[in-house]
C-alpha cells in the first residue's frame, strides 16, 4: 500500500456501495477510490469529512446501503454517485431513534428537557 | 510476517492461584456511596493505590461478584475495604474472600472509627501495614506472552476505527493468542447483525452455541428497551447506523476461534480468544441499562482477568482504568495529534500507508510488553484511574464467590 493523497476513499469489500473518506474531501474535487475492487475515481458532489461515506453508486430509494459487505442501512431517499452517505439518506433498520439524529453533530433531536 | 519479539520476557508477579500480575496495587474498596470520601482520601497521595466501591446500600450479587473478581486480579496485591456501618454490602466479607486468595485484607466500619479525620487516618495507617505485607508476599517470577489476558474494548468510535484502530488491535489479538497468551472482547451490543458470522468463528459446538444464545439474548434486550450502543459522537465522526458501527466494532476480535461465552466475573477457562458477555438477563430485562459508559466495559474485562485493555477510540478519550493499565489505540490522525499526551499507538498509519496492518500489530504488541514490563501507559502516566459499577442482574450458574450469608 502507497502513500494516497487525502482525497482517497476505502472500500473495505468489492460488493459495498460506499467507500470511507480517508481525509477530507471537497465538493468537486476528484476522489480516488482504493480498496478491493479496482482503482476508480468519483467526484465528491460536496464536502465529506474523514471517517464519513461517499456513494460509488446510484442508489434507490429503499436499497439497502452495503459496506463491509454487509447492510449497513437502507436509503431514505435516492442517492447519488458522489454524495454524502449519513443520517439524512440512511436509516438503520433496527433502531427507532435513527433518523432524529442532527445531519452534523448527532445531537439527539428526540430527548425532552423540559 | 513481523515477528514482535517473540523472547520477550518480564518479571511480573506470582499469584497464589497461577496467575500472574504485572503491578504490586493496593485497592481500597467503600462499600456504599456515604463511604467513597473517606475511600478517596485514604487513598489520595498513595501512587499505587486504587480505589472502587458500590454506591449503593441494597446488595447486588453481581456487584459483589465484580468486585471480589477485582479485589483478587493478579495486578492486586493487598485490600481495604471499607463500610460506613448501616449498608447491606460486608466490608469483612470482602476481606475474607480477599485473604482466601493468599493476599492481605484489612477492613472496618467508619462508624466504628469516630468520624471523617479518624476514619482516614485509621485507614492510612492500615495501608501502610498492607503495603509491606504485600510487598513481603509478592513472588517476583518471569512472565512472557502466554501469560497474558489482554481486553478490547472501543469508544469514541468513529468512520475509522472499523478500518485502522479495531482492525489492528484483532491483528494483535491474532499474534498474543498464537504465542499461548488469551484475550478477551465485549460489547455485544455492538454486534447487531453479524450472528451468524460470529458463530462461523466458533471453536467447538458448544462456543457456537453460546454464541448464538448470546446475541439473541442481547437483540431481545435491546429491542425491550429500545436502546442501542451507538452515540451522537459516533454519528458525528461518520457512523450512520449501529449496524455499521457493530461490523467496525468486531473487527477487535481478530481471526481466531472465539473459545466460548464468559459472563461477567468469570475467567477464561484456557487461553485463546474470548466474548464476554456483559447484557443482563432476560428475565431482568426492564431493569438497567447494558453498557452505560466505556469504563464499565473496561471494568468487566478486567474483572475478567485482563492484565492490560487496549481501548481504540476514533474521536479521542481522555479516560485511563483503575487495576490494570489502560493502553489508548486510534486510528485518526487528527485524533493522535489533538490528543498526543493521551494517546498510546497511532494506528492511522495502516490507512496513511506508513505500515501494514502486520506491522502496526507487531509494534502494538511490543508496546504491550513494555507497559507489562513497567512502562506507565499515557493514562497511567496522567494519573487516570477510572471506575464505574452500578446494579445489574446477571446470574452466573456456579456461583461461589458471593458475600451474601
Amino acid at each position: 500500500m502507497t502513500a494516497q493523497p487525502a482525497s482517497s476513499a476505502f472500500q473495505v469489500h468489492a460488493t459495498d456501495n460506499v467507500a470511507t473518506l480517508l481525509g477530507e474531501a471537497a465538493a468537486g474535487a476528484p476522489l480516488a477510490i482504493i480498496g478491493p475492487a479496482q482503482p476508480t475515481q468519483l467526484a465528491a458532489r460536496e464536502n465529506i469529512s474523514l471517517g464519513h461515506k461517499v456513494a460509488l453508486v446510484a442508489i434507490p430509494e429503499g436499497a439497502p446501503i452495503v459496506k463491509f459487505g454487509v447492510v449497513i442501512g437502507i436509503a431514505t431517499r435516492p442517492i447519488e454517485p458522489g454524495e454524502w452517505v449519513h443520517l439524512h439518506n440512511c436509516r438503520s433498520q433496527l433502531d427507532e431513534r435513527s433518523g432524529h439524529f442532527d445531519l452534523h453533530t448527532g445531537e439527539p433531536g428526540d430527548s425532552a428537557y423540559a | 510476517m513481523p515477528d514482535p519479539t517473540p523472547s520477550r520476557v518480564w518479571t511480573g508477579y506470582l499469584r497464589p492461584d497461577g496467575r500472574k500480575g504485572i503491578r504490586n496495587h493496593l485497592l481500597v474498596i467503600y462499600t456504599v456511596e456515604c463511604a467513597s470520601f473517606v475511600a478517596q482520601e485514604i487513598a489520595k497521595d498513595e501512587p499505587d493505590t486504587h480505589v472502587i466501591g458500590f454506591p449503593g446500600c441494597y446488595d447486588n450479587d453481581y456487584a459483589i461478584r465484580l468486585m471480589l473478581a477485582l479485589a483478587t486480579h493478579p495486578n492486586i496485591g493487598g485490600v481495604l475495604a471499607v463500610g460506613l456501618g448501616c449498608e447491606y454490602t460486608q466490608p469483612h466479607r470482602i476481606a475474607e474472600a480477599v485473604r482466601a486468595s493468599g493476599r492481605p485484607a484489612e477492613s472496618f466500619f467508619i462508624q466504628e472509627h469516630g468520624g471523617t479525620r479518624t476514619s482516614i487516618s485509621h485507614g492510612k495507617a492500615q495501608l501502610a501495614s498492607l503495603r509491606t505485607r504485600a510487598a513481603e508476599s509478592a513472588i517476583k517470577v518471569p512472565m512472557t506472552w502466554a501469560d497474558l489476558t489482554i481486553g478490547a474494548e472501543c469508544g469514541g468510535s468513529d468512520g475509522t476505527s472499523g478500518l485502522a484502530g479495531n482492525p489492528v488491535v484483532g491483528r494483535a489479538f491474532d499474534n498474543l493468542i498464537d504465542r499461548g497468551g488469551s484475550a478477551s472482547f465485549e460489547e455485544v451490543v455492538e454486534m447487531i447483525g453479524l450472528r451468524d458470522l460470529m458463530i462461523s468463528r466458533a471453536a467447538s459446538p458448544q462456543a457456537a452455541q453460546q454464541l448464538g444464545a448470546t446475541y439473541d439474548k442481547m437483540l431481545n434486550y435491546c429491542k425491550a428497551v429500545r436502546q442501542y450502543s451507538v452515540s451522537p459522537g459516533n454519528f458525528a465522526g461518520g457512523l450512520t447506523t449501529i449496524e455499521e458501527k457493530s461490523m467496525g466494532a468486531f473487527a477487535k476480535g481478530g481471526s481466531r476461534p472465539i473459545q466460548g461465552v464468559i459472563r461477567v466475573s468469570e475467567r477464561p477457562p484456557h487461553p485463546g480468544l474470548w466474548l464476554l458477555d456483559s447484557v443482563p438477563d432476560e428475565h431482568f430485562m426492564q431493569f438497567g441499562y447494558t453498557n452505560p459508559n466505556d469504563t464499565e466495559g473496561i471494568m468487566d474485562l478486567i474483572a475478567a482477568g485482563a492484565q492490560i485493555v487496549l481501548f481504540i477510540t476514533g474521536r479521542g478519550s481522555v479516560i485511563g482504568s483503575a487495576i490494570a493499565p489502560l493502553i489508548k489505540v486510534t486510528g485518526n490522525a487528527r485524533t493522535y495529534r489533538n490528543m498526543s499526551e493521551d494517546m498510546d499507538f497511532d494506528a492511522s498509519r495502516v490507512l496513511s500507508g506508513e505500515l501494514t496492518m502486520d506491522a502496526a500489530a507487531a509494534e502494538l504488541l511490543d508496546l504491550i510488553a513494555d507497559v507489562a514490563s513497567g512502562q506507565p501507559s499515557k493514562p497511567e502516566r496522567l494519573g487516570h484511574r477510572e471506575f464505574f459499577l452500578m446494579y445489574k442482574h446477571q446470574d452466573v450458574p456456579s456461583l461461589e464467590a458471593g458475600c451474601r450469608a
